[in-house]
């Protein structure tokens, strides 16, 4: 609290009613704020207390009371039928193995990289850096036709490698690598160098452990764009049994399964996409944050 | 004779580490350089060539039998009266509308969320931020088919509005155009017969009534998803600018006796310039390539009203087996995304320029 002689001085002039803060206006104002704020965070949240809500009712109690956040009866229908009647096991390991694949690929190659451009000089590297940062601006969805043309020359569409090998390493994490390795003192690896370490074993073994923060947030925002992902899986692949989770869930909206309502079943599979991001970004919101941020630097 | 010796040795050493660190950085390099230029570059070329062609997917693009048909892909998209053309410009019609609406309705949005949660004595304000970002992180895939739900005819936005006895419109296929509805709810034209000043003319195979349509109903569900999903993300981008406005400002502005308006308007938001300009950049270059929803919700429907040109690429290569054309529509969004970034970036400096002059004098009581 600042002295309170400090305060209305200002208040004065300036005529009553405005204060430094909340603490100085009516309580009511305060109040109203607060419950701007409370309704906001409903909207923003109560869809999905909808859907788990929903998941878990039988279908007539979905149509009849889609609103309420309590099940009656509570049923576990929906997610028993979306595992025996879809492909939902074979998505769900598909997309557990793409995910791990690819952000581990990403995470090393994307430090490789990284380091080498904030570090090494080696030539041409300004205008590869240039590139790098002219292709992160190309928009995601003009990508399409190409992405299946190569993989269609390659003679890996509708493979595993098709899935994994285009996506495995990202400008975006080069780029955010860069900046990080760039905010360590060099000091450190010209006594690692001095030593007579050669230039990937300073990275591995000195540089490496001193990134963790940023590995950190590469491996969250990596994990949660690749297990995301949607029109990647498009065309790359068409055999269900390559399908990954997002590309399964669209195809039982959209194909036979998706003719009738089936809400609950639907929604279950909606549930089990949305959990295993809920959950890291629970436990490591910080770096969510930071991603979301280092991400905006480069616009 | 020492001193040479050495001087040699030392820059032939250097020499040496050099060449090392430059073969260290190209082999460090090497994966990524190899996987961008292999699946981004490289295929850009590849579908520039096609977008040249009439290739129907058989084979393989590069063969000799290929019919070469030069720009006749993107002439058909703007100047022959057929489908095509009429696809891409409805396409290109709804968009803008969806890119009109959503672009300033999230950046209001992310910015009164962060004012509001910016606040130093809010309490719970980790809970709120939490709340606001949370959509912005789940699949869009799932997000969309919570939407369907949310959104069907038995769904709860149709269950919240009987609360307040309005009767909800079947959404996913209500194909009416907002601004034909307002224009009709004014008395000013009847969406049944509309007026033959606008019927007549037009442009681009579509009439002024088509073009002044506005997002369909259907439409609209798509718009209020992209809000809702978005205004997190540039939340973020606000509250870490306001973190960086020093404090020593907005005391100084305090004491010279600004109100809580005045230093909203000149102190906090002048501050906030280049980043809002970000977030409107960024906002209209993601809105042009809304895809995913499109794909979930409605395919193109109803009555092509939520046909966007990411989804009338993909449908028109991959389930019409127009490969030219459907790579030309790309092209011509690419080229659309390229020009905007562009132009936002000019405004921004010279917005910027204005802005540095203000800053410094908050005083304005």
């Amino acid at each position: 609290m600042p002295p309170a002689a400090d305060r209305d001085a200002p208040a004065r002039t300036a005529g009553r009613s405005r204060g430094t803060g909340a603490e100085a206006r009516a309580p009511a104002a305060a109040f109203a704020g607060y419950a701007v704020l409370v309704f906001s965070a409903l909207v923003f949240l109560y869809p999905f207390v909808i859907q788990v809500a929903n998941a878990f009712k039988t279908e007539p109690d979905a149509a009849a009371n889609p609103l309420s956040p309590i099940p009656d009866p509570v049923s576990t229908a929906g997610f028993e039928r979306v595992f025996l009647d879809t492909g939902m096991p074979l998505w769900l390991g598909n997309s557990l193995l793409v995910t791990l694949v690819v952000t581990a690929g990403r995470v090393f190659l994307d430090s490789l990289a990284g380091y080498a451009l904030a570090r090494l000089r080696f030539r041409g590297r300004r205008a590869l850096f240039s590139a790098i940062v002219a292709v992160m601006a190309v928009p995601g969805v003009v990508l399409f036709i190409p992405k299946f043309l190569v993989l269609n020359q390659l003679g890996v569409y509708d493979s595993y490698p098709a899935l994994v090998v285009p996506v495995i390493a990202d400008a975006a994490g080069v780029f955010i690598m860069k900046q990080f390795f760039e905010s360590i003192p060099v000091s450190v690896e010209e006594a690692a160098r001095i030593d007579g370490a050669g230039v990937f074993r300073t990275f591995w073994s000195v540089v490496l452990p001193m990134a963790r923060p940023a590995l950190i947030t590469l491996t969250i925002i990596s994990f949660q764009g690749t297990w995301n992902e949607f029109p990647h899986t498009l065309v790359a692949v068409q055999d269900p049994s390559l399908f990954t989770l997002p590309r399964g869930l669209a195809d039982l909206v959209s194909g036979s399964l998706g003719a009738g309502t089936r809400y609950p079943l639907k929604l279950s599979a909606a549930v089990l996409a949305t959990i295993p991001v809920a959950v890291v970004f629970a436990v490591f919101q910080r770096y969510f944050v930071r991603g979301a941020n280092e991400g905006a630097e480069k616009g | 004779m020492a001193g040479t010796a050495i001087r040699t040795g030392r820059r032939s050493r250097r020499r040496t580490s050099a060449s090392r660190e430059n073969v260290a950085g190209w082999l460090f390099v090497a994966p990524v350089v190899a996987i961008l230029g292999l699946f981004l570059l490289l295929p850009i070329l590849m579908a520039l060539w096609v977008s040249l062609t009439d290739w129907n997917g058989q084979g393989s693009p590069f063969r000799t039998g290929v019919p070469f048909v030069g720009l006749d892909n993107y002439t058909g998209l703007f100047v022959r009266d057929d489908l095509s053309r009429r696809n891409f410009m409805i396409s290109i019609r709804n968009t803008f509308s969806y890119v009109v609406i959503v672009v300033p309705a999230q950046t209001v949005l992310a910015l009164g969320l962060a004012l509001a949660v910016h606040r130093r004595t809010l309490r719970g304000r980790g809970f709120f931020r939490t709340a606001f970002y949370f959509p912005s992180v789940t699949s869009s895939v799932a997000i969309s088919v919570l939407f369907l739900f949310i959104f069907s005819d038995s769904g709860a936005v149709t269950e919240l509005l009987a609360i307040f006895g309005v009767e909800g419109p079947q959404w996913f296929s209500d194909s009416r155009g907002l601004l034909h509805l307002l224009l009709s709810a004014l008395g000013l034209a009847d969406v049944d017969a509309p007026p033959p000043v606008l019927t007549g003319g037009g442009a681009f195979g579509l009439s002024w009534w088509e073009w002044l349509s506005g997002p369909s109903v259907a439409m609209c569900t798509i718009i209020v998803l992209a809000v809702w999903t978005t205004s997190g993300t540039f939340m973020l981008m606000f509250l870490a600018a306001l973190q960086d406005i020093p404090v020593a400002l907005e005391e100084a502005s305090m004491l010279d006796g600004a109100s809580r308006r005045q230093r909203l308007w000149y102190v906090t938001l002048p501050m906030l310039k280049p980043t809002l300009f970000l977030v409107l950049t960024l906002g209209l270059i993601a809105t042009w390539q809304v895809f995913d929803q499109v794909y979930v919700m409605s395919q193109g429907g109803p009555a092509k009203t939520t046909l966007t040109p990411a989804y009338l690429s993909y449908r028109t290569a991959f389930r019409d087996f127009d490969y030219g054309s459907g790579a030309a529509i790309s092209f011509v969004l690419f080229l659309l995304i390229v020009l905007l970034a562009a132009l936002q970036r000019w405004v921004m400096r010279d917005r910027d320029a204005v802005g540095d002059l203000r800053r410094p004098r908050p005083r304005r009581s």
